[in-house]
């Protein structure tokens, strides 16, 4: 599909990512939706923001991808309601409830009207991201009971897990419901960790907001400073310097390398081979240690700015990564043969928590656990931004949708980046790492689009006025997946849930915002 | 089976012994171990709660169980209960969303009881601060005994602030 293949006015916007802006009416936006699912194309999300001292009113927004890009749609949501898209996109169910929950925006003809961000830290008639509701106040919490959807029958019954889980997790509830060992049905609840991130981008300035961006979901740090900086650059229409845009590659390379070391160790431990756990969360250990001594930070929190990055790499630190992926790459060589090789390993993996391609198509998985389920999605490989353009980076994939068709896509995908921070480490260029961004118009809008190692972050900036935010909606790819983890869980016992848990190891925070 | 014990001889021990008398860490767990013998019987109980952090925290808490700080080694361990617990970590500004459930895991801790506030959010809130979705500080809802700075605090961090929940004494 083309983009002269539309009907409607797109204009694309400046910056890295490829994407393309329209404002459309009620009809247009349903068929736009509409003609991207029937060409294979996907929603990335969906949100709205109050203009109304633009006036505009409230409007609703949606992001699609197709084989060119990204396609911003954006409508005014008249009388408060817009045409929901949830029958032609499931995934966009959750994104409206939670649209109507902070914005009192609400679709017609809803096929899930309960709240879902909301729990009872505000009234119901009240809507944080409105622009007349103050962030600082308070409000008596309103507790309300949350219909769970319940199965009925002879020997059933519900298995209530959290809010507080029984290991070092994210809070959520899980509402399982079982005959003897067997799931027949997992709901979820998030939103537990609703901290008002949006709200908060509201009263920081451009500069100030990286910080928050990259406190967003602490895993993906990088993935999002990443993308609020490409938003930021798109806004102000400025490219960084080259070398600046190859180091946040590596960046991003490393961060995907650490989580995913760390997976394939606690996917190990939860199928019962501690020796895994051992091994890999040393080798994540050593990157930790790496990353501290080389960029300042563990985690590399702060280490992406807009305009740049915040610390170069000398020659003998270059030297250092380049030592240390050559011992990760043999010591993960041996370690992925002890695994392919572990018979109850295996026994545990394969044939758990699968989620058909056909599936997976139907209800919009994405990123890792969409590629291990024949969704073969991949920014870097698809849309390259600098430095991809010149890497020719190889996607990874996998048609079974296990657990152990996860597992071999992190082992693919480790692969393919410790290649990545070869090349990179020998290709990159010189120069400087950082140019002070411009003051950004008002009323100006822009987008990051980056592959995390978990799927894709989407960071949709509006500007107001003396550099300030006016909406900032960062999207994180577990908007996507946490539904499919339900449909995983099915007809699986609940003991091989932890397992499954992990084998898509989503994020609440990044989720529930 | 072959392969996996030639990976640990090859792995060696990571657990971190260093040979100096003045090196911190040896100190610090050494220290740490007397301080559990002489007080809790040679064991110490946590149980974690994350009350609204952006897994940052998180991380660094996994990291403590890895062969470099083996917490296990020194009798640290990690529980499912608050009503096998001794120390309660909490990560993150407290959401309003996970207050009761904060309020109530402490309730269900027996006494005498400690609580480790953990990361800039858990000691004052940090970037997210006080507002319609969030409380804050983790003092602003249940006492606090240690609180221990950083975004998130190191592992090496995380042990001293352990340690020094178990040096204020209020277990004895």
């Amino acid at each position: 599909m083309r983009i002269e293949d539309f009907d409607i006015a797109l204009s694309p916007l400046p910056g890295a990512a490829p994407v393309w802006h329209a404002d459309v009416d009620a009809a247009e936006w349903r068929q736009v939706c509409q003609q991207v699912y029937d060409k294979g194309g996907r929603l990335v999300a969906l949100w709205g923001s109050d203009r109304r001292e633009l006036t505009r009113g409230f409007v609703v927004h949606a992001t699609l991808v197709i084989r060119f890009g990204l396609v911003w749609l954006t409508l005014s949501a008249e009388h408060e309601a817009y045409p929901g898209i949830d029958d032609i996109f499931p995934v966009a169910s959750r994104m409206q409830r939670a649209l109507g929950d902070l914005l009192g925006i609400y679709p017609h003809h809803p096929q899930d009207a309960r709240p879902w961000l909301r729990h009872d830290a505000w009234p119901a008639d009240h809507y944080p991201l409105r622009k007349d509701f103050d962030g600082s106040v308070v409000h008596p919490a309103a507790v309300q009971d949350y219909p769970f959807v319940t199965v009925e029958g002879d020997g059933v019954h519900e298995i209530a897990v959290g809010p507080v889980h029984a290991g070092t997790i994210e809070p959520s509830h899980f509402r399982f419901s079982v005959i003897g060992e067997k799931i027949l049905r997992l709901e979820q609840r998030l939103g537990y960790t609703h901290k008002g991130v949006e709200k908060l981008f509201e009263t920081m300035t451009l500069e100030k907001g990286a910080q928050l961006a990259g406190r967003i979901s602490g895993d993906s740090t990088v993935a999002y400073a990443w993308a609020y900086a490409m938003a930021a650059e798109s806004a102000v229409g400025m490219t960084p310097p080259g070398r600046a845009l190859w180091l946040r590659a590596l960046l991003l390379e490393r961060e995907r390398l650490a989580n995913h070391l760390g997976d394939l160790g606690a996917l190990g431990n939860d199928a019962g081979l501690a020796f895994g756990l051992a091994q890999f969360s040393c080798l994540k250990e050593d990157l930790l240690r790496t990353n501290a001594a080389l960029f300042g930070h563990r985690y590399l929190m702060d280490s992406i700015v807009p305009g740049g990055v915040a610390k170069d790499l000398d020659e003998t630190g270059a030297a250092r990564l380049m030592a240390e992926l050559d011992a990760l790459d043999q010591t993960v060589t041996r370690l992925r043969n002890i695994y392919d090789d572990h018979a109850g390993l295996q026994d545990r993996f394969i044939g758990a928590g699968r989620v058909a391609p056909e599936l997976a198509v139907r209800l919009g998985l994405c990123g890792l656990a969409g590629r291990a389920s024949a969704q073969a999605w991949d920014l870097r490989a698809q849309f390259p931004v600098v430095p991809y353009d010149a890497l020719d980076v190889r996607m990874a994939t996998h048609r079974n949708g296990d657990v152990a068709a996860r597992v071999t896509v992190r082992f693919d995908e480790v692969d393919e980046a410790i290649r990545l921070c070869r090349l990179i480490l020998k290709e990159m260029p010189g120069g400087a790492i950082f140019t002070t961004l411009p003051k950004a118009p008002d009323n100006a809008i822009g987008v990051g689009w980056v592959e995390g190692w978990r799927g894709e972050v989407l960071v949709a900036l509006e500007t107001g006025t003396d550099n300030r935010i006016r909406r900032l909606h960062p999207h994180d790819p577990s908007w996507q997946n946490w539904p499919l983890l339900e449909h995983a869980a099915l007809g699986n016992i609940v003991p091989d849930f932890p397992l499954i848990n992990k084998s898509f190891n989503l994020s609440y925070s990044g989720h529930d915002l | 089976m072959y392969k996996i014990i030639r990976q640990i001889i090859q792995s060696g021990i990571k657990t971190e012994t260093p040979p100096g008398v003045d090196d911190a860490l040896r100190c610090t767990a050494q220290r740490l171990q007397d301080e559990i013998l002489k007080r809790l019987g040679g064991a110490l109980a946590i149980r974690h709660v994350d009350a609204g952090s952006c897994n940052g925290c998180e991380l660094e808490i996994l990291a403590l169980s890895n062969p470099y700080y083996n917490l296990e080694g020194l009798g640290i361990h990690f529980v499912a209960s608050p009503r096998h617990a001794d120390m309660l970590l909490v990560t993150g500004p407290v959401s309003r969303h996970m207050e009761t459930a904060l309020q109530r895991t402490y309730d269900a801790m027996p006494e005498p009881k400690l609580v480790v506030a953990i990361g800039d959010c858990g000691c004052t809130g940090g970037i997210f601060g006080e507002s319609y979705a969030s409380c804050g500080r983790v003092s602003n809802v249940i006492p606090v005994d240690v609180a221990v700075p950083g975004c998130p605090p190191t592992p090496f961090a995380l042990m001293q602030g352990i340690l020094t929940g178990i040096g204020a004494g209020q277990v004895v």
